[in-house]
């Protein structure tokens, strides 16, 4: 018999190769007006981060006692707080802080609960039950209350800063792993790679991880925020950035003492903390999208 | 005849229950594969037929060791492949390959068509440049019907059968001599079953490898089979060649099976044997025969003692102990027109 072909019944019968992931990618996010907004504003806030001291007005350190609390004017943008500092140069100074704090923590909270998840989730049986109590065990603190308990051991400085909010992150990240590696665990495709011969390790970073990537990022994206309020929270405390050093988080702490003196500071700091979670949570989308293969189609 | 390539021994799977210290443990078992025994030969494609539930899919796993056995033994030539370290086992992979029923779900929706063909390809390290791996992809798709021009495409973009092109071009990618199909027509469309049979058979007849083909669809093992084995409640209740299973079935159990079988032809009406009640669970399989509960011919010994498969006719074996032929009508030849 010769080999029939079914080549008429494709949805569509042009030759052109199957765009890559980056470019579908980029297509996803200039095809629609609130991400290019979303882009366009981290973009900005990067480069506001990274270029602060050539953009920054004034050192966001200096004090002055005859300037303290004034309104926004052409020579202080934003006006300037109890102590007579430029509200917009410790807000750009602030930023590099806070975006420091809100994308390592997350990314790194993703990496290493994803690890922790899908290892649980795919192996099964003790070491499920070790990893999943030991996240039950931190899940059982709010997260505000775990990072002091881990900074009070560790101290402050900035890598113990990052750590202590990774912590309180992982134990979501491996929760979502773990679901979503047992339900993609069942799936055929698991069975036929390991019919194939693939090693376990490849499957799962070939297989396994790329159909859990989904709500892994969504998850990140939103928090990005969380990472920035927790940042601040800490320095509350006296263990995130130190005064006078400016962090978003700390320049609306300082500015919620002093909210009738004047009330720049809290405005500024939470628009642009407002903006970036948007634009993170926007992105997000956009690369949930492409990452799925039923949607992006 | 007498060159086996896949031989197994007694083969047996019990599910746990799962509650490790509990006394009801041997009441929650499931007994999916009861100490099966048969061999396969180079070359040729041994059909495991039987209801839903009976054990078959889980059968061809264990031969294939995607699921351990609980009792028995599997040899592959003259490897015992159910004690084989994991690594060693990986290994053998290369020799023992599988296509699987679900077409849509067997394919990993994030890879291209070359990456999911190419896969077993790089497992074992059978091509040494890109260029290479993508002549082979190439090859192997115009081998099972497809067009290479359609190899940087995701799964989501192929029909069902298409899919399955797909999934048989992976499972011959690294030639092996033994091939677990477990129902892979099952889910297509029967116009496209035909065009898949035909072109497995195709490439068995290229390329010699052996074949387990599970399937519940009788016309189709018909078609592709050499040899039949019948399953019952995990245990295999008849075995042989595929022309006496059709037409001289000494099992009760493959008789009511084959007088079962759909009759395209309306005008033949053969005495069609039904059985009585239904499939006792696997958790609970009758003492004895385990066919026992619901068999036409059953006696009073057929409670107590299991019956062991013994050969009831040249190359056939029955597990019954009042095995006798019993002959399925043949199709006449009619006019097509009725005079």
């Amino acid at each position: 018999m010769a080999v029939t072909t079914e080549h008429s019944q494709l949805p569509s019968p042009s030759l052109a190769p199957e765009p890559k992931a980056l470019s579908r990618l980029a297509y996803s996010l200039f095809s629609r007006t609130s991400t290019i907004f979303a882009f366009a504003v981290v973009v900005i806030f990067v480069a506001v981060a990274v270029f602060a001291p050539l953009i920054a007005p004034y050192d966001p350190l200096a004090q002055s006692i005859l300037r303290i609390n004034k309104l926004p004017s052409t020579a202080n943008w934003l006006g300037t707080d109890q102590f007579g500092r430029d509200v917009l140069s410790r807000m750009i100074y602030g930023s590099r802080n806070s975006l420091i704090f809100g994308l390592i923590s997350p990314v790194l909270a993703a990496i290493c609960g994803t690890v922790l998840g899908v290892v649980a989730g795919y192996f099964g049986g003790i070491v499920d039950r070790v990893i999943s109590r030991v996240i039950d065990l931190l899940l059982a603190f709010p997260e505000l209350l775990l990072a002091i308990m881990i900074a009070a051991v560790l101290g402050g400085g900035f890598w113990n800063v990052i750590a202590v909010i990774t912590v309180a992150f992982v134990p979501g990240f491996a929760r979502v792993a773990r679901a979503s590696t047992l339900a993609v665990k069942q799936e055929p495709y698991i069975e036929a790679a390991v019919a194939i011969g693939v090693s376990t390790p490849v499957i799962i970073f070939r297989h396994v991880i790329p159909n859990i990537a989904a709500p892994i990022v969504v998850l990140m994206t939103l928090w990005v925020a969380s990472a920035i309020r927790l940042e601040a929270s800490l320095s509350f405390l006296g263990i995130g950035t130190q005064p006078p050093n400016p962090s978003w988080g700390n320049i609306i702490r300082d500015g919620l003492n002093n909210l009738f003196g004047s009330p720049w500071p809290i405005i500024g700091a939470g628009f642009a903390i407002t903006c970036v979670v948007l634009s993170f949570n926007l992105l997000g989308d956009v690369v949930r999208d492409v990452l799925d293969p039923e949607i992006s189609e | 005849m007498t060159d086996p390539i896949i031989r197994v021994e007694d083969i047996g799977k019990t599910f746990g229950s799962g509650m490790r210290f509990s006394l009801a443990k041997q009441a929650d078992e499931v007994r999916a594969v009861d100490g099966c025994s048969f061999s396969i030969n180079r070359g040729e494609t041994l059909a495991l037929v039987g209801e839903s539930g009976c054990g078959k899919s889980t059968l061809g796993r264990l031969l294939l060791r995607l699921i351990d056995p609980t009792a028995g033994r599997v040899y592959f030539e003259k490897t015992e492949l159910t004690n084989l370290p994991a690594g060693r086992m990986r290994d053998m992979r290369r020799h023992l390959q599988m296509i699987f029923q679900d077409p849509y779900g067997s394919l990993s929706p994030r890879r291209s068509i070359a990456q999911i063909i190419a896969e077993p390809l790089d497992v074992f390290g059978l091509v040494r440049s890109g260029r290479q791996r993508r002549e082979r992809v190439a090859d192997l798709m115009t081998q099972v019907g497809l067009s290479p021009t359609f190899m940087d495409r995701h799964p989501r973009q192929f029909s069902g059968g298409q899919r399955q092109r797909i999934g048989i071009a992976r499972a011959i990618a690294v030639d092996p001599s033994f091939i677990v199909a477990d129902e892979p027509v099952s889910a297509l469309d029967v116009s496209v079953q035909a065009q898949i049979i035909n072109l497995m058979q195709d490439l068995q007849r290229q390329k010699g490898f052996s074949f387990l083909f599970i399937a519940h669809d009788l016309a189709v093992v018909r078609h592709i089979a050499d040899r039949v084995a019948v399953m019952y409640l995990g245990r295999i209740v008849e075995i042989g060649p595929k022309k006496q299973i059709y037409r001289m079935p000494q099992h009760p159990y493959t008789q009511a099976l084959m007088s079962a079988a759909p009759e395209p032809d309306p005008e033949r009406k053969g005495k069609r044997i039904i059985l009585e009640g239904d499939v006792p669970s696997p958790k609970r399989v009758p003492p004895g025969c385990s066919f026992h509960t619901r068999c036409p011919i059953r006696q009073e010994i057929c409670s107590i003692e299991r019956p062991p498969l013994r050969e009831v006719a040249a190359g056939q074996l029955a597990a019954c102990h009042f095995a006798k032929p019993f002959p399925i009508p043949l199709a006449k030849a009619r006019p097509a027109i009725p005079a």
